[in-house]
């Protein structure tokens, strides 16, 4: 007895793959919840694989870590221990090396008006001080600790700026092409080829130290190599055939960028994001240590700079140099760990058979 | 003698996900100077056991049955062996040729390069010179050895491709899908070719392809793959004329004969798509898509029936046709 | 003479188009006044299609067909001539194209790479109608679309994502796409040569029944001669961004009378008992297009004295000429069928 010949049954033979999804009664949602779950499952997928990522997890673990100790911060040390005069008030003894220590008091002798100072070095009136004491007697913990807030904020925030610069002028070249595309390349590779320092130096000295200048100087040295980044992807993305079935279905440009090329480029947008935080925070640093910071707020960076101007890189006085340096390679390498481990997933070539 | 003889082949490749059965039991035999048609689409094996003749697969790929080439046992062969025969006994023209040039050295090097390989002891100059008499057999000016490959178009990168492929004498030569991406004329040309070569230095050829139609012109007999296994095999023009296996007769449905009204606005396919190796339907495995299914189809499996003469077919239909015929 | 004087009041019609694309020219040497060789794709083109008419546009690959495909649809502005909708020429910038493209849309060649992976076939059906925000219950207007194009029941597939069906689901989905906006015309590139042998007929029976049910006209643009027996009305060749002949598709493929197509007949493996001609060299490219009959350097009527013989061997080396007609309704661009007439 034959069997119904093949075009008369439904046109939809049991597709041949293991998971042909769940049963249909459990599973008509809205689009809105279609999305909404596909996007739970993407994350979670992504999750599960950076957690084997060894390089990943270790720069996870110490990004959480700073990014713990910039937030509670004032658990640490009172902000006032950043500044020089409460220092000064508080007679902290200057440039003692770590551990415990006497604590000192101007005395004035009453009869001959001598200021001289005066270790009490009591139990109860030692203190301790793990990275011991700087140049004006403040607690080098302290910095460190407030100097987290400094560095991690102006790196993300500076980040934030190059992405949104950089990314919209590489996908606005790669998409629009022709005259657009030269114009944006050529401003691009412009950018790319000044020294970034002598023009964070020029344009410091135009726009005046504050942080938010700083920011601004960063984003603006930062932004050529994301768009360079960004524009080649859209390149390729831009010239598959469904972006080219959502022009022939009418959408206006807006929604093919929105809808078809943003999504695709998220990936490499968000791996480079990563590592131009890394890159940020280290530009933030150099340029205050070049003098070119706030000279009001405490950076790694500045820190560095008071300590370079003090001698403390010749004088001995590791405990203040070496902190900040430590902090700034630190965090620079989890974030560049934690970029690495990102681009792996994303971009499965990269992965190790 | 067969130049080539393959005895029960078997080729499961290594995956994340277990064993992929590519090749699922496969005899062929090409004898001197016979040119021999696989015919199949995506899935079915064919460029598996192209790869397999000269051992190209990737090292974990699991090999069982026998590769006979005059005689000897491919598969056992050691490495040194191995080499020799690559290329001057066989030699493959690959699927996608057109990227198989190194584009920043020049053609004529490249072919020097096969020759050098397999016989060091020639020089530079006689490679060259070899090289050119190559170019020239494929129908190409002899300068054109000095050209780089995006100098040439599709059709001439693809006889300098042959030509290479001819380098070292082989004795059978293996050509996976060498028309598949020319345009209509200048595949035309290329067939000619081909045609006109194996004539010349008479050639064994295997000839790969998805396009029934251009078999029928250029081989003796085809064989026609499905999931890894042959379901149908004979000389070329009955294979086409008189498919006597239902999924023959639909791959050639898919090109038919211009002119002949019974195809005009009626034109035939099969639902579905060739299986997924790694889920092959049980028993025939062309059942779910064939329009002639019956009862016992889904459990058992055919072997290759006689069907006429030098034909066989794996189908049940073409079983109980013969079981008739002896009662 | 225009070639479609014979057909039905058309709906989509090209009236001389010409698409040329500018070389790239180095800097320097354009500063010098060198100026980059012109590659005209299409070159004075008029071609047009009646309400439910299936259309093959037939040539190998550099002909232009596939750049006129896209003119017609709106993706590429010509240089010169213009496309008309039932009567009316329409315009090339975004916005006023909107409404064309309801009318007009296109199915892509590879099904697998024309829909977003990271979209489930229930939201690339439903980008057109979001895109046009058509009125009605979207769920309904997509499972519609899916049915017509043969993907039954259709909620089975709205949360698969391309990668998990078939190829030629794949393009099924694709044809849903097209057809959830309700079109008047599909322009088909290619659309089964990326798919396995055995399942193009399929979608080829698809595309028939659209035309039969829904009254949808088609543009085929094909290389595939084959095909254009199996579905087609109408036949048109190209050459070198001309379309040299075009007529009816039983007539211009079983007797056709400009030597490129009988020549592209010969050898198209699927023709039996015909001397094969076989052309030398390649079709020259669109930037040195030959004077006078663009086809004449690889005509094998010249390479065989043929047209010494008719006379006509000069006027084919130095007379570019227009399409003429060869028979009722079938014309073609060659100077041996004006001489015959």
């Amino acid at each position: 007895m034959p069997l119904e010949p093949f075009d008369q049954q439904p046109v939809f033979p049991e597709p041949a793959m293991p998971d042909s999804g769940p049963p249909l009664e459990e599973k008509i949602r809205t689009p809105r919840q279609i999305t909404r779950a596909r996007r739970r499952r993407a994350m979670s997928r992504f999750w599960k694989q950076f957690r084997q990522n060894r390089l990943g997890m270790v720069g996870l673990v110490v990004l959480v870590f700073f990014i713990v100790i910039a937030v509670c911060a004032p658990l640490f040390a009172p902000k006032s221990a950043t500044t020089e005069t409460e220092a000064a008030a508080n007679d902290q003894p200057i440039l003692v090396p770590p551990g415990w220590h006497c604590s000192q008091k101007l005395v004035t002798d009453p009869e001959t008006g001598l200021v001289t100072r005066v270790e009490d070095c009591s139990d109860s009136a030692k203190v301790f001080y793990p990275l011991g004491t700087d140049g004006s007697g403040r607690s080098v913990s302290a910095l460190i600790v407030w100097g987290a807030r400094i560095s991690l904020i102006v790196g993300l925030v500076a980040t934030i700026m190059t992405m949104l610069i950089g990314a919209g002028i590489g996908i606005a070249g790669g998409f629009y092409g022709g005259k657009t595309d030269s114009i944006l390349a050529r401003l691009t590779d412009w950018f790319l080829v000044i020294p970034w320092i002598a023009l964070a130096i020029v344009l410091a000295s135009v726009l005046g130290q504050s942080l938010f200048n700083i920011i601004l100087v960063i984003a603006i040295t930062s932004w050529a190599v994301t768009a360079r980044l960004v524009r080649a992807q859209a390149l390729t993305v831009v010239t598959r055939p469904y972006v080219e079935r959502a022009r022939a279905l009418g959408a206006s440009n807006w929604h093919t960028i929105t809808r078809h090329v943003l999504p695709n480029l998220f990936p490499i947008i968000f791996a480079n994001t990563i590592l131009t935080v890394a890159l940020s925070i280290l530009a933030e640093a150099t340029l205050s240590f070049l003098g070119l910071g706030d000279p009001l707020s405490v950076s790694w960076g500045t820190i560095l700079e008071q300590a370079q101007g003090a001698g403390a890189t010749t004088g001995g006085q590791w405990w203040w140099v070496m902190p900040p340096g430590v902090a700034i390679t630190v965090v620079v390498l989890a974030f560049t760990m934690c970029g690495f481990a990102v681009e792996e997933i994303t971009n499965p070539r990269l992965r190790r058979r | 003698m067969s130049i080539l003889e393959i005895k029960d082949l078997r080729i499961a490749y290594s995956t994340q996900a277990g064993p992929v059965p590519a090749v699922r039991g496969v005899d062929l035999d090409v004898a001197r100077g016979e040119v021999v048609g696989l015919a199949g689409e995506s899935g079915c094996g064919k460029s598996t056991i192209a790869g397999a003749i000269l051992r190209l697969l990737p090292k974990e790929t699991k090999v069982e049955g026998q590769i006979l080439i005059e005689g000897e046992n491919i598969l056992d062969m050691s490495w040194g062996e191995l080499r020799t025969v690559r290329w001057a006994e066989a030699s493959i023209i690959f699927q996608g040729a057109l990227h198989g040039l190194n584009p920043v050295r020049r053609v004529g090097d490249q072919i020097a390069e096969a020759i050098l390989i397999h016989d060091s002891k020639k020089s530079e100059k006689e490679a060259l010179s070899r090289a050119n008499e190559l170019i020239e057999q494929v129908k190409l000016p002899a300068r054109r050895a000095n050209d780089y490959p995006h100098e040439l178009s599709g059709g001439q990168k693809q006889r300098i491709m042959i030509a290479m492929a001819l380098a070292c004498d082989p004795k059978i030569v293996i050509a996976d899908e060498p028309t598949t991406a020319l345009d209509v004329m200048v595949q035309a040309q290329v067939l000619n070719l081909l045609k006109d070569l194996q004539r010349d230095l008479g050639l064994s050829l295997i000839f790969i392809t998805h396009d029934l139609s251009v078999l029928v012109d250029v081989c003796d007999k085809i064989a026609v793959m499905y999931a890894g296994r042959i379901v149908e095999e004979g000389p070329a023009e009955a294979v086409f004329e008189t498919p006597r296996h239902p999924y023959t007769k639909a791959l050639g449905a898919a090109f038919p004969e211009i002119g002949d009204l019974t195809y005009r606005m009626a034109p035939t396919g099969l639902g579905g798509d060739p299986p997924d190796p790694m889920l092959i339907p049980s028993g025939c495995s062309f059942h779910p898509r064939c329009p002639s299914a019956f009862a016992d189809c889904p459990g058992n499996e055919p072997s290759l029936y006689p069907a006429g003469d030098n034909r066989r077919s794996a189908c049940l239909l073409v079983d109980q046709e013969n079981r008739k015929a002896t009662t | 003479m225009t070639d479609d004087a014979f057909a039905k009041a058309p709906l989509v019609e090209a009236r001389d188009i010409v698409v040329s694309f500018a070389g790239r020219q180095g800097a320097l040497s354009g500063m010098l006044g060198a100026k980059a060789a012109e590659a005209r794709a299409v070159d004075g083109v008029n071609l047009s299609i009646a309400p439910g008419e299936i259309v093959a546009l037939a040539g190998e690959s550099g002909c232009g067909k596939t750049t006129l495909a896209r003119t017609i649809m709106g993706l590429q502005v010509p240089q010169e001539g213009q496309i008309l909708l039932e009567g009316n020429p329409i315009g090339m910038k975004t916005k006023e194209l909107r409404t064309y493209r309801k009318r007009v849309q296109l199915i892509f060649q590879d099904p697998a790479a024309a829909l977003n992976p990271r979209q489930t076939i229930y939201e690339s059906v439903a980008e057109g109608l979001r895109i046009h925000k058509v009125e009605g219950d979207e769920e309904e207007l997509v499972a519609n679309a899916l049915s017509k194009a043969g993907l039954r029941p259709p909620q089975r597939f709205f949360l698969l994502y391309p990668h998990e069906v078939s190829g030629g689901q794949r393009q099924r989905v694709v044809i849903a796409g097209a057809l959830a906006l309700e079109p008047d015309l599909l322009v088909a590139d290619e659309p089964v040569s990326a798919l396995d042998a055995s399942v193009r007929g399929e979608i080829l029976k698809l595309l028939l029944g659209l035309r039969d049910d829904l009254g949808l006209a088609i543009l085929v643009v094909t290389h595939d001669l084959g095909l254009a027996w199996m579905i087609a009305d109408r036949v048109a060749v190209m050459y070198l961004g001309r379309i040299v002949e075009i007529g009816p598709a039983e007539d211009i493929l079983t007797s056709p009378q400009h030597p490129y197509t009988q020549a592209l007949l010969s050898v198209v493996p699927e023709t039996k008992n015909v001397e094969q001609i076989i052309l030398t060299g390649e079709a020259p490219d669109p930037t040195r297009i030959p004077k006078g009959c663009r086809f004449h350097e690889r005509c094998q009527l010249v390479a065989r004295g043929k047209a010494a013989e008719l006379g006509i061997e000069e006027r084919c080396r130095t007379e570019d000429l227009g399409l003429e007609l060869a028979a009722a309704d079938h014309l073609a661009a060659c100077h041996a069928v004006k001489k015959l007439q």
